[in-house]
């Protein structure tokens, strides 16, 4: 086991970030020009890292799997974005918000990092602003802002529902003008299908081109993945149907290691699930807690009589409901953190309490909300969210309590970086959801879209010089060098393998099987007896996955079954490392909940054996992977236990 | 239930394409329009033949991904909704159910359902933004905005880039989705500085990708998942107007 270095700058916590960009190497006008990057994924953190790039005068190159940039997954985020602008006057500041993502993420996440990302959120807004970022607007024509779980003040900025997209619009005009200007070379329908490494430095990739199926090789000077998180693993997410996890996992086939893969994410506000036929399932964004309130009946006998359908949430008095969040949580109520409240959801369906027909469900109730504010102020608060619920459902939640369960949402893990937000592969870089720095064991709402941006507009921008001052002398090498062509035979071999298996199952139905697995066992509620049997069940399935599944087509046209059966087989990998990963860390923290830690019912954490990053080095798909340990020190704030109540 | 379906399968834009008649039994209620196509899909791999190609990625609504004109209307019967967002308890046991692609020069065949929009791309890459590199705002609040405006900036914002107004178009025209933009940025104080070059500029690259011309038609409107209104054509229209006045 080695010691990663993760290249913490000196100094106070305060003024690290401002030292550090005051003496990181830059590389002049000149010499950006004759330097490329190749940016993967154009969510928030690639659309941002490309366009600024460009305007820096660096030669970019931009890949995607979708139509257009501007479909990347972020564009589904609803509620909102936190900066520490204090336009409340509500005490907010760098700091609190700083402690508050600390907090949040269970003292699980590197504190240098934080402080940084609280810093430049102020940027982010002022630029998304510039941007013509539509937010939402007081009658004096300044910035709106809203609160969000597992906070006590108003930093959220929003854009209706819809402040993913805006904010991911304006990143992609960004990009867009860029490409007009021609110092964007964008790649759509494009997927990486490998890391290509020369001398330990990443300098290219090899990308499917997913509608003649051509393997393209591409030369950089430097490669990003911002290629989102892996909550697809779990099949059933709130991530779009493409997001996958591919691009970070030839990464860390080539040398990334991978930070704490069994942070998962639970959101507690998505649509119970109904069939087996569902594809994804829809996040309802946590904004809604802010006005709905969450309970289920105090007793067995009602909660079974509303999942029979002889009583309606209407039926139910006042006091015969257990609003369980204010009840167990009383300073932070129905606002508490994400993953205490999807935890807590879990506990009364596992009592059963559960309100929809298969026992996992309950009420998110609106109607205190419109008594106090009137039914016009609440439609108008949560705009297309309404509307929504009831065409998923068909039911109004304005008349009738939503109904509600956690879904798997976003991934705190992913591939290590340094403060400098490279990967354990020189001139590899990791930005966004993809990465695991800035979240720890949870996330807390409106914070996505922050890092997201902060990396990509703020960070990477100012780190990537560090290392590519010293390139500046390496020409751009040829394609035809046997890296290259040992990469592109690679991927090639492999999809050869998956066409030719030609068995009885599909790809969904490996994908489902999966996702049963990590659900039941790598899910909300994880112990080692569980663990040690799921990951035996995922190796058979791997085996049975490349000898039985059937990928219809070929590979020299626009297959996207193929797309999808490539994505699987990735999954299937990850996911045996995430139930590794949770088997390691015995302990509960954030989003991690192992059964065998708690207290009184609460998770229990482990600071003096677990306050570390595990990041992870892969050793081939038979072997066990190498852990190494980044110890995690805590100088400027206490570790406490994370009390909500 | 059950359903008759009549499929758009086009191997390429070399080739050429044709509806095919699919019937499927079992289906749920609940299900989305897109999910109904993953059963017959995977009926389809199971049996060896070749699955219906189709965009889609977010399945909620809001990445302007999936595009089925769907029994004459683009994203099927219901307004203000996409595919994804289209749920089999519309129909009726028993219906027949029309399958087609996008249709128009601009976007041309990739592979049944699925159409290149990358038109759409190129006409947001001649003025679709307002050029503030990374690191030059000012403070957010430093310009106040006027709570109306910075709310119709919002309404003209909502467009997802899904294409179904230049499909519903008999023309083909894409001014509804380059009036969105327009209007977001002419709305708002920070898009003044440049629409004059933005009108001119998005409005000379949508001629040149092939779409057609407005015709008051409002089919547009009326498809058009987030209800982006017909006012942001004439909001245009004044931008241009204005633009090429200056201009000379």
């Amino acid at each position: 086991m080695s010691e990663l270095n993760s290249k913490i700058p000196e100094g106070q916590l305060q003024e690290k970030w401002q030292h550090y960009k005051e003496h990181a190497k830059l590389v002049n006008p000149a010499n950006k020009r004759k330097l490329e990057i190749i940016v993967v994924g154009t969510g928030l953190a690639g659309a941002s890292a490309a366009a600024t790039l460009a305007e820096q005068g660096y030669k970019v190159k931009a890949f995607c799997f979708q139509d257009s940039p501007r479909r990347a997954h972020s564009i589904a985020a609803q509620g909102g974005i936190n900066a520490a602008k204090n336009y409340k006057n509500d005490g907010d500041s760098v700091y609190r918000l700083f402690y508050d993502t600390i907090k949040g993420g269970d003292f699980r996440a590197r504190e240098a990092n934080v402080y940084r990302l609280a810093d430049v959120s102020r940027n982010i807004i002022d630029q998304c602003t510039a941007q013509g970022v539509p937010f939402a607007r007081e009658y004096g024509g300044l910035l709106d802002n809203r609160s969000f779980g597992g906070t006590q003040v108003s930093r959220t900025f929003y854009a209706r529902g819809q402040t993913g997209q805006q904010l991911l619009l304006g990143a992609y005009g960004a990009l867009e003008r860029q490409i007009g200007l021609g110092n964007v070379t964008m790649h759509s329908r494009h997927e990486m299908v490998e890391l290509v490494t020369i001398e330990g430095k990443a300098r290219g990739i090899i990308a499917r081109n997913l509608i003649t199926g051509e393997l393209e090789k591409h030369f950089g000077h430097a490669v990003l993945l911002c290629t989102g998180g892996y909550g697809n693993v779990f099949f059933l997410s709130t991530n779009a149907m493409g997001s996958n996890v591919t691009a970070a996992w030839k990464a860390h086939k080539q040398g990334a290691y991978f930070g704490n893969p069994c942070y998962t994410q639970i959101h507690p506000t998505c649509i119970p699930v109904t069939g087996d036929y569902q594809s994804k399932l829809t996040l309802m964004s946590e904004s809604l807690r802010n006005d709905g309130r969450v309970w289920v009946p105090k007793t067995k006998e009602d909660s079974e009589a509303i999942r029979k359908g002889t009583k309606k949430a209407e039926d139910i008095k006042e006091a015969d409901r257990d609003y369980y969040l204010e009840r167990k949580y009383p300073s932070f109520g129905n606002l508490c953190p994400r993953d205490i409240a999807s935890r807590a959801a879990k506990e009364v369906c596992d009592e059963g309490r559960g309100i929809v027909p298969s026992g996992f469900g309950v009420f998110l109730d609106f109607s205190d909300a419109i008594n106090r504010l009137g039914i016009d102020v609440v439609k108008a608060r949560y705009g297309e969210l309404f509307p929504m619920y009831q065409n998923i459902t068909n039911e109004d939640p304005l008349k009738t309590p939503m109904k509600i369960y956690p879904a798997v949402h976003y991934t705190m893990g992913g591939l290590w970086v340094d403060y400098e937000l490279m990967t354990t592969v020189k001139g590899l870089y990791c930005l966004g959801e993809a990465n695991f720095s800035d979240h720890g064991a949870n996330r807390l709402g409106a914070s996505a879209l922050m890092q997201g941006l902060a990396d990509g507009y703020f960070v990477l921008p100012y780190t990537i010089g560090n290392y590519l001052a010293d390139e500046i002398f390496v020409k751009p090498i040829p394609t035809d060098h046997p890296a290259f062509v040992e990469a592109a035979n690679s991927a090639k071999e492999r999809s050869e393998n998956l066409m030719s298996i030609k068995g009885k199952r599909t790809v969904d139905d490996f994908h489902k099987q999966l996702g049963k697995i990590m659900w039941e066992y790598c899910g909300m509620a994880r112990t080692a007896e569980g663990l040690t049997k799921a990951r035996k069940m995922i190796q058979e399935l791997r085996n049975e996955f490349w000898s039985d599944v059937r990928v219809p087509g070929e590979l020299n046209e626009f297959n996207p079954e193929f797309d999808k059966a490539g994505r699987v087989a990735d999954f299937i990998e990850l996911g045996e490392l995430m139930v590794i990963d949770a088997l390691n860390r015995n302990e509960s923290c954030g989003g991690h909940f192992r059964v065998e830690s708690q207290e009184g019912g609460e998770a229990k954490r482990d600071d003096e054996n677990y306050a570390y990053v595990a990041a992870w080095e892969f050793k081939g798909v038979e072997a066990d992977p190498v852990l190494h340990k980044e110890e995690l020190k805590y100088e400027n704030i206490k570790l406490a236990v994370r009390s909500y109540k | 239930m059950k359903f008759y379906l009549k499929v758009w399968r086009q191997k390429s834009d070399k080739v050429a394409g044709k509806l095919v008649d699919y019937t499927i039994d079992n289906i749920n209620a609940d299900m989305s329009f897109l999910e109904m196509i993953d059963v017959l899909n995977d009926d389809l791999i199971r049996k060896g033949e070749d699955p219906i190609a189709f965009d889609h990625d977010c399945r909620e609504g809001i990445c302007g991904m999936c595009s089925m004109y769907i029994n004459g209307r683009a994203h099927g019967p219901h307004h203000a909704a996409t595919t994804c967002q289209l749920y089999m308890r519309t129909f009726r046991d028993g219906d027949t159910i029309y399958v087609e692609p996008w249709r128009a020069k601009a976007f041309p065949a990739i592979k049944d359902l699925t159409v290149d929009r990358s038109a759409f791309d190129r006409i947001i890459a001649r003025g679709g933004f307002v050029s503030v590199n990374t690191g030059q705002a000012q403070d957010a609040n430093n310009i106040a905005v006027e709570k109306a405006s910075a709310e119709k900036a919002m309404d003209a914002a909502a467009c997802i880039g899904c294409g179904a107004c230049v499909a519903a178009c008999p023309n083909s025209a894409a001014m509804l989705f380059v009036s969105a933009k327009i209007s977001q940025l002419a709305l708002l104080p920070q898009g003044g500085p440049e629409r004059t070059l933005r009108a001119l500029g998005m409005i000379d690259q949508m001629d040149k990708e092939g779409f057609g011309n407005c015709t008051n038609i409002g089919a547009c409107e009326a498809e058009c998942p987030k209800e982006i209104k017909l006012t942001n054509i004439a909001r245009m229209n004044r931008e241009f107007l204005k633009a090429t006045i200056v201009e000379e």
